[in-house]
């Protein structure tokens, strides 16, 4: 992997990637352009820089860094990433959520597509399953991580607070767990619509290690998850509050609601390549 | 006719007990999680010898299933226990998504399933569970009948690659069977050939359609009894062998009629060789508090609501 680069060479990756989403949700006119944008510098940073992880894919993962996006539908995302890391020809990437593509709207296993460990998209159950492979590798007395990412409103589903009051309590301490706190969920705001109240209180009344950090500055994202990777093997599990901007780098997505499902036409596909021009070459 | 007697009751849950230490000696692999039941699940004895296998999750189970999933993808096998209740309804979105949707090689297996469960009522007397797990694709789904049975069936979804449904209960019932039987899944086992009807039993009431078939030969009926252990994969072939020789059918299960064993087999009947069937199981209702004998007389579901079934399969011939 490109261990080596810039804080300047991953924003170049990051603003390809923001391309791959936008151009793939505009491809098959569906899919959830928003939080992948606001995602984006994360993902890319831990793929890029952070994990430990091999290319040449094995569902096991053994001594391998594991990552699982829990909020299943900001898949283009993960894709994009998936594809730029080397796990697939980024030109698979024009068959999104079409049909007889191993693409699907949401993550899937079925289709055995590299670098999917897990189906999601039934939101709540990603926390629960990264406890589990993190389990196994402390079982197996490994020094790899488990990285999970979640959707803030996604901290609604009950299933959340069973994970994160087990995690503590059993000490999983190679587990880091990232919250997207974009503030936006489908219906409008997270406060509008059931506010979460204080997040950093609360995980930590849980008895988790809590991080926060600007999701959309690539420098103190890499600094955060470095830090957070110093801080495992403590005794307990680490979450971290990013906080971004649901949509950014394309202007008029950024921080609304409403570009939480729905695709770009083409004049807006052409505003917002414009908005991230620079290409290091798109699929 | 093999004329069936048992020296002995045990619960079909000491059965999986038994069956978890067993696999987990033979497979290093085999893990387990329970949710705040490790003495109704019988799991002491896999806690005693394996403590750094187990994980008590708590009363949690959507948890539990998450967990579950996560440990497979490692190789692990884990095997799940809690209440059939809790191990489907309570759970089906985690178990259709991360689990089988996911094909992870997780083992659900579920103790105190139908009526038999008794004074504790509806509640936490599932009948839909073989519905809910049959109908997810990709799903195993195994229902064996006495101890010696469910012990063999645990040991051998240890070396079965895929999600499995295991259902099991809480009261005694007669060990019939062989102590070291091998438990091939999807192959049915005839108990007892006959010509006049096929009963196809799963769970207890393999040993009701036994009391039944001896009633039934002393009114001169012979009857073919197969044990359907595994209800999916369903053995087809050994349901169409039974039906061209006796032409009418009996399903009993401990289990709502809509959407169990007889559903399964009404299905592959009507496409293939249809017959006329009966159908022992509830009539789509929920059940009630009551001790387990009282409670499979006043839903039907034993040997003397066999023998009724059987009749009236033959009269509509």
């Amino acid at each position: 992997m490109s261990r080596e680069l810039s804080i300047a060479g991953l924003e170049d990756l990051a603003t390809q990637v923001r391309r791959d989403i936008v151009r793939m949700v505009h491809g098959c006119q569906s899919g959830h352009p928003g939080g992948s944008l606001g995602c984006t510098d994360f993902l890319v940073a831990l793929y890029f820089k952070i994990m430990n992880h091999d290319t040449s894919f094995s569902m096991e993962g053994v001594n391998e860094d594991l990552f699982f996006l829990s909020n299943g539908h900001i898949s283009p995302l993960l894709y994009a990433v998936l594809a730029r890391s080397g796990y697939f020809d980024p030109a698979e990437l024009s068959t999104f959520r079409k049909i007889n593509s191993r693409l699907q709207g949401h993550p899937t296993t079925h289709e055995g597509l590299p670098g999917i460990r897990m189906s999601s998209g039934s939101l709540g159950q990603g926390l629960s399953v990264a406890i589990g492979a993190a389990i196994t590798k402390k079982r197996r007395n490994e020094t790899s991580l488990v990285f999970s990412l979640h959707g803030d409103g996604e901290l609604q589903e009950g299933q959340i607070w069973e994970a994160a009051l087990f995690a503590p309590a059993k000490k999983i301490d190679n587990l880091v767990v990232t919250i997207d706190v974009n503030g936006q969920q489908i219906d409008g705001s997270t406060n509008d619509v059931l506010s979460l109240g204080d997040l950093r209180a609360k995980w930590m009344a849980f008895g988790w290690e809590v991080i926060e950090l600007e999701g959309n500055n690539m420098k103190e994202i890499v600094e955060a998850l470095t830090f957070a990777k110093s801080r495992t093997f403590r005794g307990k599990p680490i979450v971290i509050l990013m906080h971004t901007n649901m949509g950014h780098g394309v202007s008029f997505m950024t921080g609304s609601h409403k570009w939480h499902g729905i695709a770009p036409n083409d004049e807006q596909l052409n505003m917002a390549l414009s908005e991230l021009s620079s290409t290091l070459s798109d699929y | 006719m093999t004329k069936y007697t048992f020296t002995e009751k045990k619960d079909t849950r000491s059965g999986f007990g038994a069956g978890l230490v067993e696999a987990a000696r033979r497979n290093d692999k085999v893990v387990a999680l329970c949710a705040d039941l490790i003495g109704s699940l019988k799991m002491e004895a896999f806690i005693k010898e394996f403590p750094g296998r187990f994980t008590q999750v708590g009363i949690a189970e959507a948890n539990m299933m998450g967990i579950a999933a996560g440990m497979s993808i490692g190789g692990e096998i884990p095997f799940t226990g809690t209440f059939a209740n809790f191990s489907t309804g309570r759970v089906y979105d985690q178990i259709r998504q991360s689990i089988a949707y996911s094909g992870k090689n997780v083992k659900i297996c579920a103790s105190h399933a139908g009526l038999t469960l008794g004074e504790d009522g509806a509640t936490h007397q599932i009948l839909e569970d073989i519905g809910m797990m049959k109908m997810l694709p990709g799903m195993t789904v195994i229902n064996p009948c006495d101890y010696n049975q469910t012990k063999a069936a645990t040991i051998a979804i240890a070396d079965f690659q895929g999600p499995v449904y295991l259902r099991f209960g809480r009261p005694v019932v007669p060990i019939f069977t062989g102590e070291d039987q091998v438990f091939e899944i999807g192959k049915a086992w005839m108990v007892n050939e006959g010509a006049d009807v096929s009963i196809f039993a799963t769970g207890h009431l393999v040993w009701e359609a036994i009391q039944a078939a001896e009633q039934l030969e002393e009114m001169g009926i012979k009857a073919e009894v197969v044990n359907i252990h595994t209800i999916k994969p369903l053995d087809e072939l050994a349901v169409l062998k039974s039906v061209a020789k006796t032409r009418c059918v009996v399903s009993a299960e401990e289990h709502n009629r809509i959407g169990g064993l007889g559903d399964s087999i009404a299905q592959l009947l009507i496409k293939q060789d249809p017959v006329p069937q009966e159908f022992v199981a509830t009539d789509d209702t929920f059940g009630e508090s009551g001790k387990p004998a009282e409670l499979m007389e006043k839903y039907g579901l034993n040997a003397a609501s066999i023998v009724k079934a059987a009749q009236r399969a033959m009269q509509r011939k």
